[in-house]
């Protein structure tokens, strides 16, 4: 078909994602008409049936939305409901869970660049193909994840699904002799995280701009993972050339964070104060490269992302390979310094007695901010849950980068690509936002006007 | 081109986390020598590789020689779906809680979905979905079932390993109690009097609960054969109330219908008196 006709391209399953989802693309005249990121993983009511439950579940409960990040879930929920009676953990207790959050981010991020990410680049159906071609990169891409697997074992008692963790703090604390053994560990994949990020920097990158705002946790002083407050980086610089930062209180995240349902997807989509918006990798160097760890800071120079301490931003959504590689480094660095550090609490954890009150956080999950709010009875029973994950909130950024893509590569010079290349060019688009599917269909409560 | 001697190796995703099949991405070193013996022919989280489309049509490539189903059935589609893929297997094991029990979303079983989704949805008609969450057994044979949320990298290893030899996998169907003793853990329930669903759950995690000082939670579901009624019996006596005995066996194995007298039993069984004042 020619693209001067009409044309309806569909994808039926969208591959190298966490979870279902397909593509719909249709072009008229020249001109992309709609772009769609058709998410068909069936709903699985969540916050449902959450509620009626007991203030100590929704760690446990909500990590089954995700197997990817199941340690984000448990953070943020942990955080909500301590929030909701009350409590803060802080000192080594929430060192401890920044390490187990370390520990996904290394699990995670690497499995995105070398497993999912990386053949895009290199021009592979997948990382066995490419690792036939060059096994190195594969084997130390798998042993920086074995990395963070090994601290989510160590701390969490298994990598998936953590046994390890309860509402205000742990069921048992690590002896420093427990810890030290990953320290070694870390510091190979230090070496290597750095590896990667050279190794990632050479590939070939096409132009692309996310021209939206970023929403990203916010923390001075440190690269925000599990503390700090909302954040939003306008889309462009003011008069005076300042890209303003704003902090969104946690407790006003959904005044701004707006979601809505739309027929077809199965997730709900979100927009910031009525404009698409980006949370994840770009979103939180944009926010906190300054506070990112020496090493990695140095490394994202190398690597041409600039300096973020001098206000240096990357908003090329194909780039977000090295970010996420430059972040592996800091979390990495991260996990060194809080294991060399670490002195046992006095006790595993603080008692979160319940009360009758209604409390929410975020915290950075590898793929971007998520959100958690509960409200409880006197007795700890669960009276209403809501969740907003990453990619709910992601989408609707996902889906305008492929209308723009698409747009661009049919404006461009030479042959008019065929279904074949622009199928490419819709999955690498959404590939490169990292989606995780399973989580955005968890299927959120929600407040939508009728009519 | 010559016939690809490895043995295929097929991997489907229905409701789910997806933890279960993330868990062969997570086989680190194992994963890219068991590349080597079987060929990965479809695998839609690894690999965008042609013949690993999902097939739109349910036409379908394969067949395959064994496939791993990760996730529970809640759409029409979903039977649709795992019909073919049973057709083109000639080996069907299930990996996890929701393959093998309905997982966490059967908690829906228990409501009443329509109402529910009502409640919930502004626009409850764009939402297909059944109003179960039913284990992969419910609508077709299948040829091994492996359990826990998530599974176990150890067992999944074992169980690829045994179809490909061709003999059964060597999963004993025993309680976390036997491994809690093999581990040479303490039982948390005799020295400390926390509840512990390890003598009705299957073994697989390695007792990992009873190690880090936490009552098992069951997420590997019941063993063979439980005794519920000395189990309920000893979660009442270790302090919990009913309604946490429901709730603590509705959660990611909920729909297991070795579960099911559970709730009269919780009921029935009395509350332990309070014990006497121990001087302090």
């Amino acid at each position: 078909m020619s693209h001067r006709g009409s044309r309806v391209l569909r994808l039926d399953a969208l591959a190298r994602v966490e979870g279902e989802a397909a593509l719909h693309l249709a072009v008229r005249d020249g001109t992309v008409t709609e772009a769609r990121l058709h998410i068909y993983e069936p709903p699985r009511f969540f916050e449902a049936f959450l509620v009626g439950r007991g203030h100590g579940e929704p760690p446990d409960i909500t990590s089954r939305i995700c197997g990817i990040c199941p340690v984000a879930y448990q953070m943020t929920a942990c955080q909500a409901i301590e929030r909701t009676c009350g409590v803060t953990v802080d000192g080594p207790l929430a060192e401890l869970r920044r390490l187990l959050y370390c520990g996904e981010w290394i699990e995670s991020q690497s499995l995105h660049i070398h497993l999912l990410h990386a053949p895009d680049f290199l021009g592979h159906p997948s990382a066995v193909e490419l690792a036939r071609e060059n096994r190195a990169v594969v084997e130390r891409g798998l042993r920086i994840k074995q990395t963070g697997n090994a601290i989510m074992e160590r701390l969490g008692g298994r990598a998936i699904h953590p046994i390890n963790v309860r509402v205000g703090g742990f069921y048992h604390v690590p002896a420093p002799a427990e810890l030290r053994p990953l320290a070694e560990r870390l510091r190979r994949a230090h070496d290597d995280a750095l590896e990667t990020v050279r190794w990632v920097a050479g590939f070939d990158f096409p132009d692309a701009t996310f021209d939206g705002p970023f929403l990203a946790m916010r923390d001075p002083g440190r690269y925000a993972i599990d503390s700090g407050t909302p954040a939003v980086m306008a889309a462009r610089a003011d008069a005076n050339g300042a890209t303003t930062v704003a902090a969104l209180p946690v407790e006003e995240f959904e005044h701004h964070v707006v979601e809505r349902q739309v027929p077809h997807s199965t997730a709900l989509v979100s927009a910031l104060d009525g404009r698409p918006h980006l949370t994840g990798s770009l979103a939180r160097y944009a926010v906190s490269g300054q506070w990112l760890h020496p090493s990695a800071r140095d490394a994202a120079r190398e690597a041409g992302l600039g300096d973020p301490a001098t206000g240096a931003v990357c908003r090329n959504p194909f780039r977000s390979i090295i970010v996420r590689a430059v972040e592996v480094t800091h979390a990495v660095a991260e996990a060194l310094r809080i294991i060399d550090a670490y002195e046992p609490p006095p006790r595993p954890r603080v008692e979160v007695p319940p009360r009758r009150a209604t409390g929410c956080a975020a915290t950075e999950a590898p793929r971007g901010l998520l959100y958690h709010r509960y409200a409880m009875d006197a007795d700890g029973t669960l009276t209403f849950a809501r969740i907003v994950p990453p990619t709910a909130q992601n989408q609707t950024a996902i889906a305008d980068d492929l209308r723009r893509q698409v747009q661009a590569r049919l404006d461009g010079p030479g042959e008019p690509p065929d279904d074949a290349e622009l199928t490419a060019l819709c999955e690498r688009a959404v590939r490169n936002h990292d989606p995780c599917i399973s989580c955005s269909a968890h299927f959120l409560d929600l407040t939508v006007e009728r009519g | 081109m010559e016939p690809d001697p490895r043995p295929s190796l097929a991997v489907w995703k229905f409701a789910s986390c997806d933890g279960c099949q993330l868990t062969l991405l997570d086989c680190e070193d194992e994963l890219l020598p068991l590349t080597g013996r079987v060929r990965i022919a479809h695998f839609l989280e690894m690999s965008s590789a042609e013949d690993a489309q999902e097939p739109a049509t349910l036409a379908g490539t394969g067949p395959y020689d064994l496939s791993l189903v990760d996730g529970s059935i809640t759409t029409d589609e979903d039977v649709r779906r795992i019909r073919h893929i049973r057709r083109i297997s000639r080996r069907l094991v299930t990996i996890g809680a929701c393959a093998t029990a309905g997982g966490i979303q059967a908690l829906r079983n228990f409501a009443d979905v329509d109402a529910f989704r009502a409640a919930v949805y502004a626009n409850p008609e764009y939402i297909a979905t059944l109003d179960t969450s039913t284990p992969i057994s419910a609508h077709v044979p299948v040829d091994f079932e492996l359990r826990g949320c998530p599974i176990d990298r150890g067992q999944l290893l074992e169980v690829i390993t045994a179809f490909l030899a061709g003999r059964k996998p060597n999963i004993s169907s025993h309680s976390v109690c036997f491994q809690c003793k093999r581990r040479g853990t303490t039982c948390i329930t005799v020295a400390q009097g926390i509840p512990c669903l390890g003598p009705v759950t299957h073994a697989g995690c390695g007792a990992l609960c009873p190690a880090y000082g936490r009552g098992c939670y069951g997420c590997f579901g019941p063993m063979a054969n439980p005794n519920l009624e000395a189990m309920v019996r000893e979660l009442r006596h270790d302090g919990m109330t009913e309604r946490d005995i429901v709730r603590v066996f509705r959660t990611f194995n909920a729909a297991s219908p070795e579960y099911g007298p559970v709730p009269e039993l919780a009921a029935q069984s009395a509350p332990v008196p309070p014990a006497e004042e121990e001087p302090r």
